[in-house]
């Protein structure tokens, strides 16, 4: 069977001062950088706070382990170009940023971005489902990361096929394993 | 290629170009008769379509505003995208994935054999499968079905190997790679399957039957046919007789024309058709076009469908290859002893990452999610198709507010299951779960139906004036040159993928509209 190589690996460097989170991404101002100094966004809209936060949460609501946080990032860095010109947008962000840490300061004592436990942070997400900002978030996941072609080959998916001449020769029938099952 | 005058009333006007109106036209082009196809959409082919499941979905999808009501599932995940069908010359026949199968004899007459079911609106057909037999034959050599006409099946992909390994210990007898509409060899001008995946995106090869890239050209090649594109009919004309004069439609920019015809044949698919019915109101049919019965828009089906998703221990890559050639049949039969009446199909399915992202489990998130779509690579597929039971009560309508670009009411399109359709559901995922289960499947998912693409039933064809939109022949009981010519003509909807009987009616329709014509009938 034609199997795929799964893992891609690809690091940048930075410097890593300032306040660590639960997920171990490091905020200075606007900036967050990741915890394997992979990557980093600036996020002059809607705060480098709430953005660690929906990081946190779009990681909790499709959390997989062998993907890193620049992907989830990829997601909120687009809801802060979008906050810059709707307002709406920036407000329910920050409004429901504040409830959600409420109530996880409430449970546990922490900023729900803070919480170690991911048992305690789900906790606090399946008391907010009603949130529009968690369902914008969970809608737009959907497509944010899993449309992302990086991602693809991660999960197995070999995404377009017709210019390398679809599958006839590359696998579609090679299944190799049932005569044992 | 043809170009007709907008003034010439001796045409015939079909609306939409898919399975029934591009067929149609194709057919009557062929008789000599002068033919309009009007086309919502643009035209899309090989050379444009692509291989991206979103990319694609935002290029050829029916896109328009819908509303939906109803306690199907749809209507909660998916509350303005009732159907999942195509804007674009060829309608739905882009999309679709070639399965092409026979009604069952029996499904010609469910009333007949299924008996009087509380809470539905079932009738037999006024035509029966011994008629439909000649009409199969010339539709499926046509499209190239396999397994007919001494074609040769496709080759199983592994999805179709991990299906026939489990549907061997379940016992099933009959199964096979299915009777496709795609070329395992050369034929008819294009080439054989290259087994890219992507069936539902529109076919980068070809080797897939559509009306838009297949027949509509056929007709073109006559001269007789021209195929309009972006013009979205909006409302169908009439004279003081009560006999159709014409349509308006808007064209790309949104303008206003009229078409004027001789003949006008609906094909917009079963949620447009009727809506454009409704939308024809005037102050001699004040119920809309055609509906003295009351019927239009009614006893709106759309199979009842399911999927079910398997997870094994080791890869499958289930989207390599043909997404759906793959098909248990023993299940279709009518055994009411299955707490039930009808049948349904297994059919082999395949989604792309993306795709499986949005439909495994609409709503879905944590854990439990992630670790299903970390094995996508293991999973293998299939999806269920059964006969839906028709209900009055489950209907497109027009909205009472909301309207489209050129003002007029957009659909709402309202449905619940039937007792039989929920309890054929959860049968046929019960025995696709033991299918799987039976070749080590180590976790089986059950998903929800897929907003529509076999819409159905909504000018329903009956023996008599009272109980539906058209007679035998898709002519509608109240004016006699206008004819409907999709799905929407179809009185029940058997356990079967609808596209070869829509096929099969255009051209038996097309005979009928020829021998009216030259008689001066119509």
């Amino acid at each position: 069977m034609r199997l795929l190589n799964k893992s891609t690996i690809s690091r940048r460097t930075f410097l890593k001062t300032g306040t660590v989170t639960a997920l171990g991404l490091t905020i200075m101002g606007p900036m967050i950088i990741g915890k394997d100094k992979s990557w980093a966004a600036t996020f002059s809209n809607i705060g480098a706070d709430d953005a660690a936060t929906l990081i946190q949460m779009a990681r909790d609501i499709y959390p997989h382990d062998f993907l890193a946080d620049k992907y989830y990032a990829k997601v909120i860095q687009g809801y802060d170009s979008a906050a810059g010109k709707d307002k709406a947008l920036k407000s329910m962000i920050s409004k429901e940023c504040k409830k959600i840490n409420s109530s996880a300061k409430k449970k546990y004592k922490n900023n729900y971005r803070m919480i170690n436990r991911e048992v305690e942070r789900v906790d606090i997400l399946k008391s907010n489902t009603k949130s529009p900002l968690f369902a914008k978030v969970r809608g737009d996941l959907v497509t944010g990361l899993y449309n992302n072609k990086e991602v693809w080959p991660k999960f197995g998916y070999e995404g377009e096929s017709a210019s390398k001449g679809g599958y006839l020769n590359r696998g579609y029938n090679d299944i190799d394993w049932l005569d044992k099952v | 290629m043809a170009k007709f005058s907008k003034n010439d009333d001796s045409l015939v006007v079909i609306i939409g170009s898919g399975a029934g109106g591009g067929v149609l036209g194709m057919e009557l082009a062929m008789k000599g008769i002068k033919t309009v196809v009007l086309e919502a959409g643009g035209r899309h082919g090989p050379q444009d379509f692509v291989n991206d499941e979103w990319a694609s979905f935002g290029q050829i999808s029916w896109l328009d505003q819908r509303t939906t009501s109803g306690d199907w599932r749809v209507s909660r995940d998916f509350s303005g995208l009732p159907s999942w069908i195509v804007k674009a010359v060829g309608g739905s026949t882009l999309h679709w994935a070639g399965a092409s199968l026979r009604f069952q004899p029996h499904e010609w007459k469910v009333k007949t054999n299924y008996g009087n079911i509380k809470n539905t609106s079932i009738m037999d057909w006024p035509i029966d499968h011994k008629e439909m037999d000649k009409w199969y034959t010339r539709a499926e050599n046509h499209m190239g079905t396999l397994g007919t006409g001494g074609r040769e099946r496709l080759p199983g992909n592994n999805n179709y190997k991990v299906f026939e390994a489990g549907a061997k210990r379940m016992g099933y007898k009959n199964f096979h790679t299915g009777n496709m509409s795609i070329n395992s060899k050369p034929y008819d001008g294009r080439v054989a399957c290259q087994q890219i995946g992507f069936c539902f995106q529109g076919c980068k090869s070809g080797a897939k039957w559509s009306a838009g890239y297949v027949s509509i050209p056929k007709g073109e090649a006559t001269g007789n046919l021209e195929c309009r594109t972006n013009a979205q009919v909006i409302k169908i004309e009439h004279d003081k007789s009560g006999k159709v004069t014409g349509v308006v439609y808007a064209d790309a920019k949104g303008k206003q024309q009229r078409q004027k015809a001789r003949v006008v044949c609906v094909a917009g698919n079963s949620i447009e058709s009727p809506r454009l019915l409704l939308n024809s109101e005037s102050s001699m049919f004040k119920n809309g076009l055609a509906n003295s019965s009351g019927e239009v828009g009614k006893n709106y089906m759309r199979h009842m469908t399911a999927s079910t998703y398997a997870i094994f221990e080791n890869p499958v890559y289930f989207y390599r290859g043909t997404t759906m050639a793959g098909i248990v049949t023993d299940e279709s039969i009518n055994d009411p002893k299955r707490g039930f009446v009808g049948g349904y199909e297994l059919e082999t399915l395949a989604l792309g990452l993306p795709f499986m992202a949005a439909f495994l489990d609409p709503g879905q998130w944590g854990r439990g999610f992630a670790s299903s779509m970390e094995r996508y690579d293991h999973m293998a597929g299939l999806w269920i198709v059964g006969e839906d039971m028709p209900q009055s009560t489950n209907a497109v309508t027009l909205h009472k507010k909301l309207k489209d670009q050129h003002g007029m009411p957009i659909p709402n399109v309202n449905f619940s299951d039937h007792e039989n359709d929920i309890k054929m559901r959860n049968h046929a995922w019960k025995q696709s779960t033991a299918l799987y289960k039976s070749v080590g499947a180590t976790k089986v998912l059950q998903t929800p139906p897929y907003p529509s693409t076999h819409n159905l039933g909504t000018n329903r064809m009956s023996a008599s004036a009272k109980d539906g939109v058209c007679n035998r022949n898709g002519q509608t009981w109240d004016i006699k040159n206008l004819f409907i010519s999709d799905g929407s003509q179809f009185t029940t909807g058997a356990a079967e993928n609808p596209t070869l009987t829509i096929v099969a009616l255009a051209m038996r329709q097309a005979e009928f509209i020829a021998k009216q014509m030259s008689s001066k009938a119509i």
